[in-house]
């Protein structure tokens, strides 16, 4: 098929890049060793024992689960003598080396590979296409299990392996005292494998297998403290909700093979010669794939397991649930950009649902007490910044916010997992069990982890869009394509259920500066009421509260350094270095017609006074965020957890998340489960065709009946053997005859 | 390995050899039984000893089958074809293609584990048990390779009584009314079927003796249309339908589950429903392609697949019996095979055989692993379990792994098989696949729901908290590991499986099309309807 023979002949076929098949392979080795390791000390008694252990003893847990009121849940007294007496895995040095080094190595392979990349150079233009192996090779399908080494998968890899690995130092301190220890490495090395095939694979179905391996790690991780109902509960919703977006995809595939006979990128992309702008065909691909992005990179309708995601252990979540899988689905759409850019209507679809969610979940976020899930509706409704970037064909600032998201996201939540662990901590010293993860429990903590406090403000700068730090420049790119496109593009001149495509594009610019100022006063709020203001934690546990240790606290000053200057990856044309636009460029191979289709072909085009006044606004309005939450929150006016008064009125429904699940449960999940039992089961099954029909006919069974009376009677030896005397009369009647 | 098969006349005496090894098994068991009559505590151990013998060495015999059939060559494999009741015209006519090849390979891979898996919960009557699961495997091995319609009617009911003895003897509290009820919907539609192949007989033996030879029959089904071709497919497709089971003919395979002792829930689920759809590839499809594709007739058996598939998915969901729940799930994924054999597209059917194997090394894994904790813990409520993971964490890794592949998740064989059925079906019968791939949501959810309740959630009822130090025996995980090395393999590597059955697809396909398209032409040509009424 065309991947072999694409691979013919590449500058890189020569290079280190024909190895690149061990990028994935080294976490799934890892994986396999920490499996081994995980099932082998469950199997033998000793400190690893999970009943001896009780409630998976320490760091980093229970606090995870915070919110749900785990701590009551917790047997008591299980929990102390688990609490005084931490038991580090007897396998816990191996997997501490293990776990991290086939990252670190993935990432330097990866790094190697992205160098004969560069050495490459035009001849880059083609993707370097490695096939391993046939996979499905029925009919007319011929699918191999082949890689796609190109400009995006390349980053993608790059971003995966290297904050991967970032994220698997800081897991040796913030897991090291948990029973699980090396159950956890091995979901997390398999995370990482899965995560890679998704990036790598050379065709949809690949690309599947990878979308929903990483969605299996992540139900396994968020439920990795499975004694607590929340966490598993959390788990099994992240699987089915995500689930529902697969079958999205699934038709999609279908589609595209019943249409185009192919399923590989490079085979999709050669079929769209004669594919009409607009066409229906084209559209339904692009909103069916884009259903699947929603339920990944949980967007309005699917989003809802994210926050309940934010039961697994921290770290998770800053790999898992903010840096790398949740953003599958910008990366699916970037990888898709020939297919999208020829469907206006539902490129339209992509930014307006990212920009309502990005509204949506800011709201959310505005409101919510436990620190995680300030983090959790900030990363769903930055996801929503990403989709309207590459909603509008801005594939490359989509690409760029995933990229400098990761590193802010992944800094603010392992930050944050640095903050939970020294509240556990202090907790734990004290025997007390009050939410280490409610903010309100906080306050103050800049002089007790002042670098944490100095890192996460970077972050916080980073996110909410203030210049020079990272997220600035790629927010602002976002915007500013939403803004260019409303002239002269494709998606200005198509209309949207009627509405012209440049009214939605002006509503969605207005929506990402409402996100925008939202995001700075949430992240404002965070920060003040966790650093700022007296502390609330308690006389006792004052006195315990310390920064985390080296391996927990270096990873973190490594994402603060790329928070900070990460978005000089991609300056604006504006600013002229002689370097401006390095990602662009670098995508350019790969996205850059996709994004001329959009834009008739030409550069997008701002006068540069516009292109000011844009950027102007964009930080005006991410300081008067900032400005705003200093002047109106007060952090000296809180009390702790234990004593708030409830939440009322638009707080209240903010902090319930405007009931979107009870909703969900009430108008999906009940009739679901209704209709299954009392309609199907009890009435159709056991009442229809078993009642009426089957036992209708009773009156013929009863007539056979002394048939069970004679298998009562003992005698079934006898019908063994006239049954074998029987059969062997008849076979020699020829045999012999 | 080919070399070493010629050398050693495989093809000659294997078919043979499969089918008589266990019936003489049967004879020593049941001979060995007569010496320890009335002492079941020294017949256990020499019976099962004896049998599991017998299956492996059978095992073993038909492992050259993997290298010694030919994909592409359109001939039987092994044929042997022996006069028998020559005043009848009946013959004793066997041989394989390329599907019945992995079907024999599945059932004679499944049974020392399905033997292995019953180690020490069948105490009583040991002997007349084993002997039972040796006929049953003749039966089934030879519905695989029965090439005379009399013949495959005698191996088809050869396997139904062993059953009905084995669920109604060695089974739970209702296992007479179980039993029953699979007995007399399993005899009425194989009722309806000896009819309809008496019919075919009498037809092709143009007034001489009939005929029953399937090439024979075959040939003349393709010559010219046969008088009453609707009612023979009618009959051919309810006695099928009631095996595989189809909406609404499944309601016996739930008691029949639940009732049946783990081997025979294993043996049921992995290979008996398998001759159901194996029926439709074999027999009613090939043999009456254009009442099979005929518009209506293929309406209403999409419908009833699709059916069944939504139907199974959502029933099990509220299951509060682990077995019931699996037995659910066994209507849903048979019904893709269904979906993916009436779609009639290469990608579908291959799909459909790829989830008839694989749907046996899951679900036959699914109804161990319930056997390895029913015996533990002498209930199947999942109600009463919860939290098993922190006290069986081997057991619990087995039972993730498979439930993973009965969801169909990619990378493993259940995803391969419905991935196939739901793309091939798609271009041709889009609606049909599209409103069967919504069950990958209900799989996930059915099935990670019971899994939740088993070995997640708390661990606080001290039944289950005496579990501990009672995870999974060398035994058990011994024989969970040829199951879960299937599982990963077919789910990475399936091509060995696919090109083995490609050809045969191919043909089938081909052949149905062919009809197809002829009988359009008739249509167009003379103005009548020629649906071979």
């Amino acid at each position: 098929m065309q991947v072999e023979h694409a691979a013919t002949g590449h500058p890189l076929a020569d290079t280190v890049a024909r190895f690149a098949w061990a990028i994935p392979v080294l976490p799934l080795l890892g994986f396999a060793v920490n499996g081994a390791l995980a099932l082998r000390a469950a199997g033998t008694p000793g400190p690893a024992d999970p009943s001896a252990a009780g409630h998976h003893g320490d760091a980093g847990h229970g606090h995870d689960a915070g919110h749900h009121g785990a701590h009551d849940a917790h047997g008591a007294h299980a929990d102390h003598e688990a609490h005084d007496h931490p038991a580090r895995h007897p396998a816990a040095g191996l997997v501490s080396i293990i776990g991290p080094a086939v990252l670190a190595l993935a990432f330097g392979l990866a790094v190697a590979v992205f160098s004969a990349m560069r050495g490459a150079g035009e001849g880059m233009h083609a993707p370097y296409i490695l096939t391993l192996f046939d996979w499905l090779p029925t009919g007319k399908l011929d699918l191999a299990v082949a890689f796609q080494l190109d400009q995006l998968s390349m980053l993608m890899i790059l971003i995966i392996t290297g904050i991967g690995t970032l994220i698997h130092l800081f897991s040796v301190g913030y897991m090291q005292d948990d029973p699980g220890y090396p159950r956890y490495f091995a979901y997390l090395n398999l995370f990482v494998f899965f995560m890679l095939i998704l990036v790598m694979g050379a065709s949809y179905p690949l690309m599947f297998v990878g979308w929903e391996g990483v969605g299996l790690c992540s139900y396994l991780l968020i439920g990795f403290w499975f004694s607590e109902q929340a966490n598993a509960d959390a788990g099994k919703k992240a699987f089915i909700v995500n689930r529902i977006g697969d079958f999205g995809m699934l038709v999609a595939m279908f589609l595209m093979f019943a249409n185009f006979g192919t399923l590989t990128y490079t085979g999709v992309a050669a079929s769209l010669g004669d594919v009409a702008v607009g066409g229906a065909l084209v559209t339904a691909i692009c909103l069916f794939l884009f259903l699947g992005a929603t339920g990944k990179s949980a967007q309005i309708p699917l989003f809802v397991w994210l926050p309940d995601a934010m039961a697994g252990p921290t770290p998770v979540s800053a790999l898992i649930h903010a840096a790398t899988m949740v953003t599958a689905g910008v990366y699916m759409i970037a990888r898709s950009a020939s297919l999208f850019s020829l469907a206006p209507a539902a490129q339209l679809t992509v930014a307006l649902v990212g920009a309502l969610t990005a509204v949506f979940a800011a709201t959310i976020g505005l409101k919510q007490w436990d620190i995680k899930k300030v983090l959790a509706y900030s990363t769903v409704s930055q996801l929503g910044y990403m989709f309207v970037g590459v909603g509008v064909g801005a594939y490359t600032a989509g690409v760029f916010h995933l990229m400098t998201h990761a590193f802010f996201k992944a800094l603010l939540f392992l930050g944050s997992g640095s903050v939970i662990y020294a509240m556990h901590q202090a907790y734990h010293a004290t025997h007390n069990h009050a939410d280490a993860q409610d903010m309100r429990n906080m306050g103050g903590l800049k002089q007790y982890m002042p670098v944490t406090f100095g890192l996460m403000w970077i972050a916080t700068l980073a996110i909410a869009g203030i210049p020079p730090f990272s997220g600035f420049f790629s927010k602002d790119e976002i915007l500013a394509s939403v803004f260019a496109r409303t002239q002269h593009s494709t998606l200005a001149e198509a209309s949207w259920l009627g509405v012209p495509g440049s009214v939605v594009l002006y509503a969605v610019y207005a929506l990402g500066l409402i996100a925008a100022l939202m995001t700075a006063i949430y992240m404002t709020r965070m920060m003040l009421y966790t650093f700022h203001g007296p502390n609330r934690t308690g006389e006792a546990e004052r006195g315990h509260l310390k920064e985390a240790p080296w391996i927990m606290t270096g990873p973190l000053v490594v994402l603060g350094l790329l928070s900070a200057f990460g978005g000089f990856l991609n300056l604006p044309a504006l600013v002229n270095v002689g370097w401006n636009e390095g990602l662009h460029h670098w995508l350019e191979p790969v996205v850059g017609e996709g994004t001329l289709r959009v834009t008739h072909g030409e550069a997008a085009h701002l006068s540069h006074a516009t292109e000011y006044a844009l950027i102007g606004t964009a930080i005006a309005i991410a300081v008067a965020g900032i400005a705003y939450a200093f002047a109106r929150l007060k952090p000296e006016a809180l009390t702790p957890a234990a004593e708030a008064p409830a939440e009322q009125g638009i707080a209240k429904t903010l902090l319930d998340k405007w009931y979107v699940d009870e909703l969900y449960g009430k108008v999906a999940v009940r009739p679901t489960l209704g209709l299954s039992r009392v309609v199907l089961w009890k009435g159709m099954d056991v009442g229809l065709i078993d009642g009426v029909l089957v036992n209708g006919s009773a009156l013929l069974a009863r007539t056979l009946g002394w048939i069970g009376s004679q298998l009562q009677s003992g005698r079934v030896g006898t019908y063994a053997w006239v049954l074998v005397l029987g059969l062997i009369s008849v076979l020699s009647a020829f045999t012999f005859r | 390995m080919t070399q070493f098969l010629d050398g050693i006349g495989y093809a000659g005496w294997i078919l043979p050899a499969l089918l008589l090894l266990p019936l003489l098994g049967a004879v020593l068991v049941v001979a060995q039984g007569a010496m320890h009559k009335g002492d079941d505590a020294s017949a256990m151990p020499a019976a099962r000893q004896l049998a599991l013998g017998i299956f492996l060495a059978e095992a073993v015999l038909s492992l050259g089958l993997w290298w010694a059939l030919d994909p592409a060559s359109p001939d039987w494999y092994g044929k042997v074809d022996l006069a028998w009741i020559p005043q009848w015209g009946v013959r004793f006519t066997i041989g394989i293609d390329g599907i019945a090849q992995m079907l024999i390979l599945l059932t004679t891979l499944i049974m020392p584990l399905a033997v292995l898996g019953s180690w020490t919960s069948v105490r009583e009557k040991t002997h007349s048990y084993y002997a039972l699961l040796l006929i049953l495997t003749t039966g089934m091995l030879g519905v695989f390779m029965a090439l005379d319609l009399v013949l495959f009617y005698v191996m088809w009911e050869v396997m139904l009584v062993p059953m009905y003895l084995i669920i109604g003897v060695w089974g739970g509290q209702r296992r007479l009314y179980a039993s029953l009820k699979f007995f007399l919907y399993t005899m009425v539609g194989s009722l309806l079927m000896l009819v309809a192949i008496v019919w075919l007989g009498l037809q092709a033996g143009r007034g001489g003796p009939p005929v029953f030879g399937y090439d024979a029959i075959m040939v003349m089904t393709k010559a010219a249309p046969v008088t009453g071709a609707m009612w023979v497919f009618l009959a051919f497709a309810i006695a099928f339908a009631v095996k595989v089971p189809m909406f609404p003919f499944h309601t016996w395979l739930p008691d029949a589950h639940v009732e049946a002792p783990t081997a025979g829930s294993v043996i049921l689920a992995a290979i008996m429903l398998k001759m159901g759809t194996f029926g439709f590839v074999r027999f009613a499809v090939p043999l009456f392609p254009e009442v099979a594709m005929h518009p209506t007739v293929r309406m209403v058996m999409l419908v009833l697949a699709v059916t069944g598939i939504v139907y199974g998915a959502l029933v099990a969901l509220v299951q509060p019996d682990f077995k019931k729940l699996v037995a659910y799930s066994s209507v849903s994924h048979l019904g893709f095979v269904m979906l993916g054999i009436f779609a009639m597209t290469v990608e579908s059917l291959q799909g459909a055989l790829v989830v008839t194997i694989s749907h046996g090394v899951s679900t036959g894994a699914l109804f161990l692993l319930i056997g390895m904790i029913y015996e533990r813990r002498h209930t199947r409520q999942l109600e009463d379990f919860g939290g098993i993971a922190k006290v069986m964490p081997i057991f619990a890794t087995c039972l993730t792994i498979v439930a993973l592949s009965s969801i169909g998740v990619p990378g493993t064989n259940g995803f391969v098989g419905e991935f196939l059925v739901l793309l091939g079906s798609f271009p041709t019968q889009p609606w049909f696949s599209f409103v069967a791939a919504t069950s990958v949501i209900f799989a996930a959810a059915y099935l990670l729901w019971a899994v939740q309740r088993i070995i997640y959630n708390p661990l606080v009822k001290p039944e289950n908290q005496a579990l501990k130090g009672h995870d999974l025996n060398w035994r058990e995980i011994g024989l969970l590991v040829p199951l879960l090395l299937a599982i990963v393999w077919m789910g990475v590597y399936p091509k060995p499986v696919l090109t083995r059955t490609e050809a045969a697809a191919d043909r089938l396909v081909r052949g149905v099309e062919a009809a197809r398209l002829s009988t359009l032409r008739k249509a167009d040509g003379t103005g009548l309807n020629g649906e071979g009424r």
